[in-house]
């Protein structure tokens, strides 16, 4: 068995080498013991001991006792056992490989590295979160600062007052003085002496004071009533009278204020001319108002309606004829004929292409004239020019406002005793205006009742010519209301005679209502007729018609009613045909820009050449190259305009050269400028919207950073507090609510 | 003769019809040529100068609850606090030993910290003491180190303080509740984010700036500039945007998620840019620079779009832009604050409502036609001290010199071999992660 010992020597030198004194004893220890074994058994098998040299000596003290011995093959042959001091070791090393093994632990560099990028993913997550917030507000068209609007808490004084305490003796000194007096510090801010002096009030003077205020309660009682029952009153009448005393009233002041101070008069005036612009410009008399639609529709039938839309006009016609201011000492006749304007004008010429469009009159413009400047003498300057008839028939009119108020009280009674009579008076008045329309434009306000009796014959004469005339121009002609009157007094007297059958009155109001409406249809066949009369009178009368439109320089004169401006100004211009010149530019610029013929003709070449010797006709014929004509010009059409095509460097120097920034195509950057943002071509709703600036602050108020209470979504996600990954976060939800804040000092 | 008509005037239609309002495009030119030159003409931006201090204004500091206060430190040590509606100091404390480092308001505006070469944190009440009382800091925290910079949580009784390393305080503690370090170099400023409030930021001399986490004790990342950063502001509207002002002449702003490229480079200093602040609105910065002037930049635009310089003012180092968003603080070295209007033409007080209507429109028509060369030419023009005019030009000539050499060594070398880099990634060196 020397192959197993020796196996296990090899073993145990392999596995302990360096113990080698005690495993050395166990071995002869061992040796020992086979020994005495040997000694009993049948092996006879003697130990060797190495006592002399040898060839084979072992290095590791193995006492090569069979080294003489040969090797027999049934031992080579014999099967490998397992040997069993072997397997325990084996079993444990493939244990072992089986599990995986132990990383090294990383370096603290490394460690920290890996927290670090963790941390970073996570935290730019979480600040990703405002990414839609940002890109909001950079994209909003309008910011406003602070985010939140703040609620401005005004603390009480008396909080502020108690915090408050004396230190230095200066203020010591103050507290101990307003002590001394009791001053209190809290709400009713009076001291005790205050109070008293306040209760100190005798009875007596208590009753008088109460007394007064009673008296003055009535009084004011009285007047509300009067001026409410005055309101009340229905009639038109009266309250024209009432309004006619009341100029007149004005007048009288006015005229005193005149003697008194003519300074002041003439402010007053000038008052009243801006005031008289502002209602002219206010274009109220037009008849275009809801109440005079409403008139005009109800004026077929109701005689009132009719009557105060007439009024209406006239007064918008008053109001729009042209001032005229005349010299003081003019008589108001004759103002008209005498205008300066017409005279200083240009003649017309009889090209009306060639003149000066500007100074030419409106044909169409001329129709009314005549007949309006007629009435300009005493209607132009209604204050002054009416002051002056109104101060001389003064007396009557009064007696004839007495007579008029008398005759509404009478008409009042009338009209509680007999519907009959009052049906009666509606048809006298509806007879008072036959031929009248809502149309109808021209007729002074007062005309009917103060018109002398020379007019009215002249207008009786003319009547003839009605035919001729259109009804407009009768109606205008104020002198029908007299007769019209005297109709209506008949009317009266046979009222107060007492009897019309109303039905009779019904006919006539249906037979005059015929007659108007053949008025109308005359009307509309006749306007071009009417337009051929009055021309023609203009002509005969020799005074250019002064047209009235409005696009035309406004007459602007002086308080004096010293020189016409107009005529100033032309004759200042007198050499100057603005128009002429503009056209002999044209002209020229025409010319310029027509393309010149190229000459390329060499004398001499090919002929004789000389002076004297001209190219030959058919030399010039070839060399003389006709450019092709040029392109219609783009004002061709354009009379008034001179379109000029070449680029213009002063221009270009104002001009963009390349696109800017944020535009991709020019067309965008074209509209962007081509878009007007002014207040001169938009509404004021879109100009407000166009120009409101992209950042609003507010002077005064702290602006906070943003924060998730601002944006509503982000305060929801907060509050929910879903997400794992904020839970870290200090809870949102434990701060301290935000006090509101003050306003900044 | 009466009128008897009322007197007020009654609104008047108009007519928009474009044909009776011709020529639209020129009559609005000229309006916005005139409006430019207006612009100019009453462009007076310097309102006052607030003088008091001894020695250089080194730091200064808004009151987060008033307008008209704002507290100024100097390099003497004196912290002054100043009444702008009266343009007076009405308070003056003797703080530190040497410099006054750094100094921030407590959110709530009743007291104040500083920190000095004197290596203390202070903190100090906003009201002035009673009668008979000293003049004492509410705490004081003796520390290891000089702080060179301080910052207060915008929620919190929480601050930070930065010089070694950066500590974060609990205000009732005397040491830090954590230090956060990442090499080795001294910070030079810290800046807690005003809407993610655990966000720091913070930039060292040894040319990086350091993102941190408050809640997880942990620095996030490290962006390696080319130059130094002085000093770093966040956005006070959007939480991931901060911008940061570099020794190299420039501004860069970044987005802290993305920090490999600056989102925008800001360049029109010609020395180092000392201090950067906000507005309140997030759409513009007021930069202080060593050159003299300050520049207000829009946030997403290269160049500034105004520049304020007087003759007395010398470098620039602090410099501050007012809650209401009106006014801009500068703080020099010649021992002066100045105050100026943020809007140089701005007309300040109360607009009638049609001043107010004229003044949007101008400011639309100056915007509609901004890029025509006259009204451009007009808008851009600034006059600048010599000193700066020159050192423009300098530069440019400098960089023109660059890149024609750049562009030469790419036209003698191998296709490919010379990249271009644009102007955002020349200035970064790395980002440590």
């Amino acid at each position: 068995m020397a192959e197993e010992w020796l196996g296990v020597e090899a073993a145990g030198s392999a596995s302990e080498g360096e113990d080698e004194g005690p495993e050395d004893g166990e071995r002869r220890h061992r040796q020992l013991l086979e020994a005495v074994s040997s000694l009993a058994g049948r092996r006879r098998r003697k130990l060797a001991e190495r006592t002399e040299a040898s060839a084979q000596v072992s290095e590791f003290n193995i006492s090569c006792k069979g080294a003489g011995e040969k090797l027999v093959l049934s031992e080579l042959l014999q099967p490998i056992r397992p040997k069993s001091a072997l397997s325990g070791v084996k079993k444990e090393l493939a244990r072992v490989k089986q599990k995986a093994a132990v990383e090294l632990p990383l370096s603290k560099e490394e460690a920290k590295r890996v927290v670090r990028e963790a941390a970073y993913v996570e935290t730019s997550k979480d600040v990703g979160k405002w990414q839609p917030v940002v890109l909001q507000n950079r994209r909003a068209e309008q910011l406003v600062f602070p985010l939140k609007q703040e609620i401005a808490a005004v603390v009480p004084l008396e909080q502020t007052i108690s915090a408050w305490k004396a230190r230095t003796p200066l203020e010591q000194e103050i507290f101990g003085l307003l002590h001394k007096t009791q001053q209190p510090i809290t709400d009713p801010l009076l001291t005790p002496e205050e109070t008293a002096s306040l209760q100190a009030m005798s009875l007596e003077e208590a009753r008088r004071r109460r007394a007064e205020l009673q008296k003055a309660r009535v009084v004011q009682s009285y007047y509300e009533a009067k001026a409410r029952r005055e309101k009340k009153i229905k009639s038109k009448k009266y309250h024209r009278v009432l309004k006619k005393s009341r100029r007149r009233k004005a007048l009288k002041e006015f005229e005193l204020l005149q003697k008194s101070d003519p300074e002041a008069a003439l402010a007053r005036l000038e008052e009243l001319e801006q005031l008289r612009m502002q209602e002219r410009m206010s274009l109220k008399h037009q008849n275009k108002g809801k109440w005079a639609r409403s008139r005009a529709v109800m004026a077929k039938y109701d005689l009132e309606a009719r009557k105060a839309v007439q009024e209406q006009l006239a007064r918008s016609k008053e109001l729009m004829q042209k001032v005229r201011v005349e010299l003081p000492e003019e008589a108001a006749g004759d103002a008209p004929e005498e205008d300066p304007t017409p005279a200083s004008v240009p003649a017309v010429p009889a090209g009306a292409s060639r003149a000066n469009p500007w100074m030419l009159g409106e044909p169409s413009g001329a129709a009314e004239e005549p007949e309006v400047q007629e009435g300009l003498g005493d209607a132009a300057v209604p204050g002054v020019a009416e002051s002056k008839e109104e101060v001389s028939e003064e007396e009557e009119e009064m007696s004839e406002e007495e007579a008029l108020l008398q005759d509404f009280a009478q008409k009042r009674q009338q009209r509680a005793g007999s519907p009959a009579g009052r049906g009666a008076g509606e048809t006298g008045a509806a007879s008072k205006l036959p031929g009248m329309s809502p149309v109808r434009a021209e007729e002074p306000a007062s005309a009917g009742l103060e018109q002398p009796a020379q007019a009215r014959e002249e207008i009786l004469l003319s009547e003839q010519l009605g035919r001729v005339r259109t009804m407009e121009d009768v109606e205008a002609l104020a002198s029908e209301e007299p007769v019209m009157e005297d109709v209506e007094a008949l009317a009266s007297e046979q009222r107060a005679e007492g009897r019309e059958p109303p039905a009779a009155a019904q006919a006539k109001k249906r037979a005059r209502q015929r007659e108007e409406g053949r008025a109308g249809d005359r009307r509309a066949k006749k306007p071009p007729a009417k337009k051929q009369l009055i021309s023609l009178e203009a002509m005969l009368g020799g005074t250019a018609p002064e047209a009235p439109w409005p696009s035309l320089p406004v007459l602007v004169e002086e308080e004096e009613g010293g020189i016409d401006q107009r005529g100033v100004i032309t004759e200042a211009f007198a050499g100057d045909d603005v128009v002429a010149d503009f056209r002999r530019e044209k002209d020229k610029a025409e010319q310029a820009a027509k393309p010149q013929p190229v000459n390329l003709v060499l004398p001499g070449w090919g002929e004789w050449g000389g002076t004297g010797l001209k190219p030959s006709a058919k030399k010039i014929k070839r060399f003389l190259l006709k450019p092709p004509p040029a392109p219609p010009r783009k004002d061709q059409h354009l009379p008034h305009v001179i379109i000029s095509e070449r680029r213009n460097i002063h221009a270009a120097a104002h001009q963009v050269s390349e696109l800017p920034f944020p535009f991709e195509r020019h067309q965008q950057f074209e509209q962007s400028i081509r878009t007007p943002v002014g207040a001169t071509w938009n509404t004021q709703r879109a100009f407000q919207k166009l120009t409101a600036p992209r950042v609003v602050t507010r002077a005064g108020h702290i602006i906070q950073p943003l924060s998730a209470e601002d944006v509503p979504d982000m305060a929801a996600a907060a509050g929910s507090g879903a997400q794992p990954a904020l839970e870290t976060l200090p809870k949102r939800g434990a701060q301290p609510p935000r006090q509101p804040r003050e306003r900044a000092r | 003769w009466v009128s008897n008509v009322c007197v007020t005037l009654t609104a008047v239609p108009r007519n928009y019809d474009p044909a009776l309002h011709p020529f639209e495009v020129p009559r609005e030119y000229v309006r916005a040529l005139n409006a430019t030159k207006l612009e100019r003409v009453f462009a007076k931006p310097f309102l006052s100068s607030l003088d008091g201090h001894r020695d250089g204004v080194n730091c200064m500091a808004k009151h987060p609850k008033s307008l008209s206060t704002v507290l100024s430190g100097a390099c003497d040590g004196e912290v002054r606090i100043w009444n702008l509606t009266k343009r007076q100091c009405i308070r003056t404390i003797q703080a530190h030993e040497g410099f006054v480092r750094g100094m921030c308001a407590r959110f709530c505006g009743t007291s104040f910290f500083t920190v000095g070469d004197d290596k203390t944190v202070k903190q100090w009440k906003m009201e002035s003491p009673e009668y008979g009382e000293e003049e004492e800091p509410i705490h004081t925290i003796l520390g290891k180190t000089v702080y060179t910079g301080i910052d207060h949580h915008w929620k919190e009784a929480v601050f930070a303080t930065c010089g070694h390393q950066v500590d974060i305080w609990d205000e009732q503690r005397t040491s830090p509740m954590c230090s956060l370090t990442w090499g080795f170099d001294s910070i030079s400023s810290v800046k807690f984010n005003p809407i993610e409030t655990y966000l720091l930021g913070s930039c060292a001399s040894d040319r990086n700036i350091v993102l941190y986490d408050m809640r997880k004790s942990t620095p996030l990342k490290k962006v390696i500039l080319n130059m130094r950063t002085n000093t770093l502001c966040w956005n006070p509207m959007e939480a991931f945007i901060f911008t940061a002002a570099n020794e190299d002449y420039n501004l860069y702003t970044f987005d802290m998620r993305f920090l490999e490229s600056p989102v925008m480079v800001h360049m029109d200093h010609v020395s180092a840019v000392l201090d950067v602040d906000y507005s309140p609105t997030g759409k513009e910065f007021v930069s202080a620079s060593f050159d003299k002037s300050v520049r207000i930049f829009p946030v997403d635009k290269g160049h500034s779009r105004e520049v304020y310089h007087t003759k007395r003012m010398q470098h620039v180092i602090t410099v501050k832009w007012t809650s209401d968003n009106k006014y801009i603080l500068c703080g020099s070295d010649e021992m002066n604050i100045r105050l100026w209007k943020a809007n140089a033409s701005e007309k300040l007080g109360v607009l009638a409502p049609r001043e107010k209507a004229a003044m949007n429109y101008n400011q639309k028509l100056k915007e509609k036609f901004q890029y025509h060369p006259k009204i451009r030419r007009i808008a851009q023009h600034r006059h600048l001290p010599k000193s700066i005019y020159c050192q423009i030009k300098e530069l440019r000539i400098m960089r023109e010199a660059r890149r024609r050499k750049e562009l030469n060594r790419r036209k003698h070398s191998k296709p490919g071999s010379v990249p271009f880099v644009s102007e955002r990634k020349k200035h970064i060196v790395a980002v440590v992660k």
